[in-house]
């Protein structure tokens, strides 16, 4: 669903070990929109970097799930129930072709999802919050998967190829799920005056937290210079975060919804909507660990790891003993 | 069992008869069946495919390919491999 600016900046240390010329020639390459593939000389920076990005964003669809499944059996009605399914089975796929383009970087599996259990490894901040009513359902795949969606396209053009071809796939599958967000949001706009009211009561609870989606301002970002000279972010925080918005308010205001900035209002020079301050003091706490779901997140995911472990055991037992039986005969 | 690892497999789909399998991702599963069910699951959840592959990643050999330009510049000196390297006069026409 979504990968968040959340990476340190690279270790300058890395940088002045290597080779002067390889580090030259792989600019050169990426300059020349040359993708990078597995095997491929790269700084160690770059891996690291783009091991963090990510695997990150693995993580973040696997948290994703969360949020959304615990409305899987309260859906509606049957349709709604189905389509919440996929999505969610969808994240969990985006999940393992994330997994999957970060381990050809030489992280095992088992390491990266270990970073994520021991609470090393982050994900994005938007998983912490609760989905209180089935509206969030909506909220979450009108915006969030909005969000992510701008983020993501991007990423399509990313200059290591695996990644660049795992949100290929993730984008195709991504519009789906912003749709069936919006039509639910729809059906509540259009319902009664309860029905309107959970819509824009689920609105105003995910609006600023999707705004903070995008990452720290680029005036306080320090990482973004050397990705965006690696090619692997195309756009800053801000330009994001802006066609976001921009996006958005028709969108909100076909529904009949309020988006809860006093201050968004249409700037006739620039053509852009200018929204007010985001609240980057919340945002730092929820990353910091502190945001209202964080700890139920961890719990369910390490729990589920778990429980799951007998069952990775008994399936590679039983291959192993396939394999001594084949092998016999 | 602890700290052993699940294998990873290479998936390749024929997205429709006529055209060849093509690698499309990997997946781990302990074996070849998992890795199947698994494929379907992952890569196919959108009509993608009528037939899977899975392989073994380790079963697979790789070019180097910091070993590129040895390997493949003899091909490239070649041109007269190529049609275009020769001329056909305007009044023969298609060839």
């Amino acid at each position: 669903m979504y990968t968040q600016a959340l990476n340190a900046n690279p270790d300058a240390g890395d940088r002045t070990l290597e080779d002067a010329a390889l580090v030259a020639r792989f600019q050169e390459r990426i300059d020349d929109e040359d993708r990078i593939e597995p095997n491929d000389w790269m700084p160690a920076a770059y891996r690291k970097t783009l091991t963090r990005q990510i695997s990150q964003h693995a993580h973040s669809e696997i948290i994703g799930m969360l949020p959304e499944g615990n409305w899987i059996t309260r859906a509606p009605s049957l349709r709604r129930k189905a389509a919440l399914l996929a999505k969610v089975q969808d994240e969990c796929g985006h999940g393992l072709y994330l997994y999957a383009a970060a381990e050809t970087l030489g992280t095992s599996r088992e390491e990266l999802v270990d970073q994520l259990l021991s609470g090393k490894a982050k994900y994005s901040s938007i998983f912490n919050y609760p989905t209180l009513t089935w509206a969030d359902i909506g909220a979450i795949g009108w915006l969030v998967d909005g969000a992510a969606i701008m983020n993501q396209i991007p990423l399509c053009r990313c200059s290591y190829g695996p990644y660049a071809r795992a949100m290929i796939r993730v984008c195709k599958e991504e519009s789906f799920h912003q749709r069936q967000g919006y039509e639910i949001m729809i059906s509540l706009s259009k319902g009664s005056a309860e029905q309107k009211q959970m819509a824009q009561d689920a609105l105003n609870r995910w609006w600023w937290p999707c705004l903070m989606m995008f990452g720290p301002p680029d005036a306080a970002s320090m990482h973004s210079d050397q990705s965006t000279k690696w090619k692997i972010k195309r756009f800053s925080n801000d330009e994001l975060r802006q066609k976001f918005v921009d996006a958005t308010v028709p969108q909100a205001q076909y529904l009949g919804l309020t988006l809860p900035d006093a201050d968004l209002k249409l700037n006739e020079e620039t053509g852009h909507w200018d929204y007010g301050t985001i609240n980057w003091d919340e945002f730092k706490q929820v990353i910091a660990g502190n945001g209202p779901c964080n700890r139920d997140r961890m719990s369910a995911r390490r729990q589920a790891h778990e429980d799951g472990a007998w069952v990775r055991e008994a399936a590679l037992a039983f291959a192993e003993k396939r394999r001594v039986q084949a092998e016999a005969a | 069992m602890a700290g052993q690892t699940i294998p990873l497999w290479e998936v390749f789909i024929r997205s429709r008869n006529g055209l060849s399998h093509k690698h499309v991702g990997s997946l781990h599963a302990p074996d070849a069946t998992l890795a199947l069910q698994s494929a379907r699951d992952l890569y196919t959840r959108r009509g993608e495919g009528l037939s899977i592959w899975v392989v073994p990643s380790n079963a697979i050999t790789a070019s180097d390919p910091s070993e590129k330009g040895m390997m493949f510049e003899p091909t490239a000196s070649k041109i007269y491999r190529h049609p275009t390297f020769y001329e056909v006069p305007d009044e023969v026409g298609h060839m």
